[in-house]
């Protein structure tokens, strides 16, 4: 585990990703394949399944470290990770062992079959045995989380360099459900074919948001869509079987049971990338009543009858088996139409529909009513480009709708967790109602860091009340939260949840008597819930 | 028995001596702990402090009426007998005991338990009542060993050296900065000084203190008059248009908070060396016991746990708020 503790610590302790790079490229070329392939698996969120709950961790690290629980608590709140709190209050390690880091995963996953004395005992002997970077990752390990500033593309870059392949070709490789106990570092970085798993999805094409029409061109090399509201989603069918997945790389295919059939009607070898949608009567409903689909791993019959779903395709990506993304995207998506065409309008599946314009004028008044459609605005697609994969400039453009937005009140703070712990970052706001301030949302991002450092300084001088890690502080700040959606909610003092809401400025020019009030709030949920 | 001393909205006051001690409004007379800028406020009618803390005070502060006292000297002061003694915070920094009548209370200021080669050691004062900062008071702050430590920081720069990179290195001017400096290895390469730190060590070597060989930066100084140099910069320096003129470089922190892998992110610096002059943990709670003091009362830093904690170790602990800040990043607070 040394080598790999090593490989953290040069990655942790860089901001540069040229030097990230280089240091995992040199790991892919010295550790073992073994390792190697576990590092990929880590990286790339496929973490060992936990054989321990985290109670039980804080527990024996607390009662370890000689600290009654609430202190731990107390700590964790502060370090805001589990780890990294486990690490730096237990005492020194008194022996010093050097396993491979396949060895400490082999030994988590033994953990599963042997009772909680035998568990207590590996562990604490294992926190007793590694250095604080290696106790550190190991107890991540444990706990299951691994997300340590490395992105999938950062892998592949690394791995592009230590092998000599294509970057496109190992993201590619890297896709699917694969696990270190399912494939070997040669299958699944030195074999020559990513589709020989048939569950493989291609990797996503993801746009930027749109910031002017000046570099596009002509209007007439476009292709305009509506940007719809729902879950992206692959749907793969190879082989007799199909599998649909988001684009988290999550395997969604259960989730949606109602797609199953659409493996009887379209050709072998299709590879279709579209949006998972609640659709009734030919209109996609609100993603209010999506959301009631997600999380769960079965469908009960209610749910399905009242929030059916269908695959709004624009996009292929393979055909009779071949995989066709560098074809021009009006040539995939005339294949695409015929394909679509030729499956009963009960099933479900529609094609997306191109939205004409002539004018970028014309596309603006097609933006406008996207909310009416439970659109999330508009796509803009070169009409010769191909199907990249990630995030890429130039041929795709989304372009959104403006967010709703209301100005409210600070009431309460909290510090936040990992890189912004000691932070106050996390608020809950408030609307006026007469005298009163109605709590009706949280909202964590938007802000600089500056300002987060301006605002906790402020909070410390100015707290009323402590309850456990939140404080109460007087209502003076100002505001604006921007939001994709709102929706009643019994649960909530105010009567409504947002959807996705964040800071979008800090209105210092504000008094707190000109915040929005619960009236404006209760004529948004009419207008747009 | 009465109190020794009252917690004011003005500062840590002594009814018996009329004074007070490290208050952040203006008072009469002044008892200061140490120099930096929390402790050490301007307008007060008089000072007194220790020898080795007065000549910062007067850079600092400009003309005061200040008296200065050796350690462990007695000063009557009304009705109290008040002394200093070594805090190990800074050079010159102290503990301040007040004793009325056979009652003995400390006020700690800020303070370290480990010898840092530099500040005067930290000396146990056994008394009843001590009033202690916990900047650190949680067990996750566990300090690097001095050895160690110094050990890192020669690894970076010799590294940095070897690779044509300028090391710059954040920390406090008065004391972290000058500590970093008598434990480096200046055979790596030369060592430069930002502006606020290399007065302050200007004062400190007017005060007998020996401090290795450090080059003020000028508008002239770069990279390449200066190649493989360690550039020691005040935390607000750091991230600045300033640190430019340096070339390639790699920044590094020195703080405590650097024990805390998210806190070392936030910073973007490429480098945190965990290095406090406040104690650690382990420092608060040892530091405590020594002094066999039953009551406790907890100024800056975690002081509702720290409370609690200490409650449920036998103490009569307490919180006490006050205008010190201990040991922090934001840059307009962080160059005391």
């Amino acid at each position: 585990m040394k080598d790999f503790a090593a490989l953290f610590t040069r990655i942790d302790e860089s901001t540069k990703t040229t030097v990230k790079t280089a240091a995992l490229a040199d790991y892919f070329q010295t550790a073992t394949p073994e390792d190697r392939l576990w590092t990929i698996a880590l990286f790339t969120g496929r973490r060992p399944k936990r054989t321990i709950t985290a109670t039980r961790l804080r527990e024996w690290a607390a009662e370890v470290a000689g600290l009654p629980d609430w202190l731990f608590e107390e700590s964790y709140s502060i370090v805001g990770d589990l780890a990294e709190t486990i690490a730096l209050v237990l005492p020194p390690a008194t022996e010093s062992e050097n396993q491979t880091l396949t060895h400490w995963i082999s030994f988590i996953k033994s953990l599963s079959v042997l009772e909680d004395d035998s568990r207590k005992a590996g562990i604490l002997k294992a926190w007793d045995s590694l250095p604080s970077t290696e106790r550190f990752l190991f107890t991540k390990l444990l706990t299951g989380g691994f997300r340590i500033g490395v992105s999938a593309k950062l892998i592949t870059r690394a791995l592009a360099q230590a092998t000599g392949q294509e970057e496109a070709t190992l993201t590619h490789k890297l896709m699917g459900n694969w696990t270190p106990d399912t494939t070997t570092w040669d299958a699944l970085i030195e074999a020559d074919d990513p589709t020989a798993d048939l569950s493989r999805p291609y990797p996503f094409y993801l746009a930027y948001g749109l910031d002017g029409f000046d570099d596009l061109g002509p209007p007439a090399d476009w292709s305009a869509e509506r940007k719809w509201d729902g879950i992206r989603g692959q749907l793969i069918v190879r082989g007799g079987d199909h599998h649909l997945w988001s684009r988290g790389e999550d395997l969604m295919t259960d989730r949606f049971p109602e797609l199953a059939q659409l493996q009887d009607y379209l050709p072998d070898g299709t590879v279709l990338d579209g949006e998972v949608l609640a659709f009734r009567d030919e209109t996609p409903l609100s993603f209010n009543a999506l959301q009631r689909r997600i999380g769960r791993k079965t469908v009960p019959k209610k749910v399905l009858t009242e929030a059916p779903v269908i695959l709004m395709a624009y996009d292929l990506l393979e055909h009779l088996g071949n995989d066709i993304r560098d074809w021009p995207l009006h040539k995939r998506r005339e294949t695409l139409a015929a394909l679509v065409q030729d499956v009963p309008s009960a099933a479900p599946l529609r094609l997306s529909a191109t939205v004409p314009f002539r004018t970028w004028d014309d596309l603006s008044a097609a933006r406008d009513q996207s909310r009416d459609l439970n659109a999330e605005g508009l796509m803009l697609k070169r009409r010769d480009s191909p199907y990249l994969s990630g995030r890429k400039r130039g041929d795709w453009w989304k372009w959104k709708i403006d967010p709703l937005t209301i100005d409210a009140v600070m009431i309460y703070a909290q510090a936040g967790h990992g890189r912004r712990a000691n932070l106050f970052t996390d608020y809950t706001f408030a609307v006026r109602n007469g005298n009163d301030l109605v709590p009706f949302t949280k909202a964590y991002s938007g802000l600089t860091d500056a300002e987060f450092r301006e605002i906790t300084t402020w909070v410390r001088k100015n707290t009323l009340q402590r309850f456990g890690p939140v404080r109460q502080v007087p209502p003076t700040h100002v505001f604006e939260i921007a939001f994709e959606g709102i929706q009643a909610s019994p649960r909530h003092k105010s009567g409504v949840a947002l959807r996705f809401p964040r800071m979008l400025r800090w209105r210092k020019d504000k008094p707190v008597d000109e915040a929005n009030t619960l009236d404006d709030l209760k004529e948004l949920l009419a207008t747009f819930g | 028995m009465a109190d020794v001393l009252s917690f004011t909205d003005r500062g840590i006051y002594c009814p018996a001596g009329d004074f007070y001690i490290d208050p952040w409004r203006p008072v009469d007379r002044a008892l200061i702990t140490h120099g930096h800028s929390d402790h050490a406020r301007p307008n007060m009618g008089r000072y007194l402090a220790t020898d080795g803390t007065a000549p910062v005070m007067r850079h600092r502060l400009g003309k005061i009426d200040l008296q200065t006292t050796a350690y462990g000297q007695v000063t009557q002061i009304g009705d109290a007998a008040v002394s200093f003694h070594p805090a190990g915070h800074v050079p010159g920094s102290a503990q301040i005991r007040v004793a009325v009548k056979g009652e003995v209370w400390v006020v700690s200021g800020d303070y370290k338990t480990v010898a840092d080669g530099l500040s005067e050691p930290f000396e146990p004062v056994p008394c009843h009542a001590f009033i202690t900062e916990c900047t650190f008071g949680l067990p996750i702050f566990k300090w690097t060993p001095e050895d160690m430590l110094t050990a890192q920081i020669n690894a970076w720069w010799a590294a940095n050296a070897a690779a044509g990179r300028t090391s710059i290195l954040g920390a406090y001017a008065l004391g972290k900065a000058q500590r970093l400096l008598t434990t480096v290895n200046a055979d790596i390469g030369p060592i430069l000084t930002h502006g606020a730190i290399e007065n302050t060590n200007e004062v400190l070597r007017a005060q007998g203190i020996t401090l290795p060989e450090t080059i003020p930066v000028t508008p002239q100084t770069t990279h390449k008059t200066h190649p493989g140099a360690l550039v020691l910069a005040t935390p607000s320096a750091l991230g600045t248009t300033w640190t430019r003129k340096f070339g390639p470089s790699s920044t590094a922190f020195a703080s405590g908070w650097m024990a805390l892998r998210g806190v070392r992110r936030r910073r973007a610096a490429d480098r945190g060396f965990v290095v406090s002059d406040h104690a650690d943990w382990e420092g608060l709670n040892t530091a405590i016991k020594a002094t066999g003091a039953i009551r406790i009362f907890a100024t800056h830093g975690y002081t509702t746990s720290f409370q609690r904690w200490l409650s449920e170790q036998g103490y009569d602990a307490h919180i006490v708020s006050t205008d010190y800040h201990g040991e922090t990043l934001d840059a307009d607070e962080a160059d005391a």
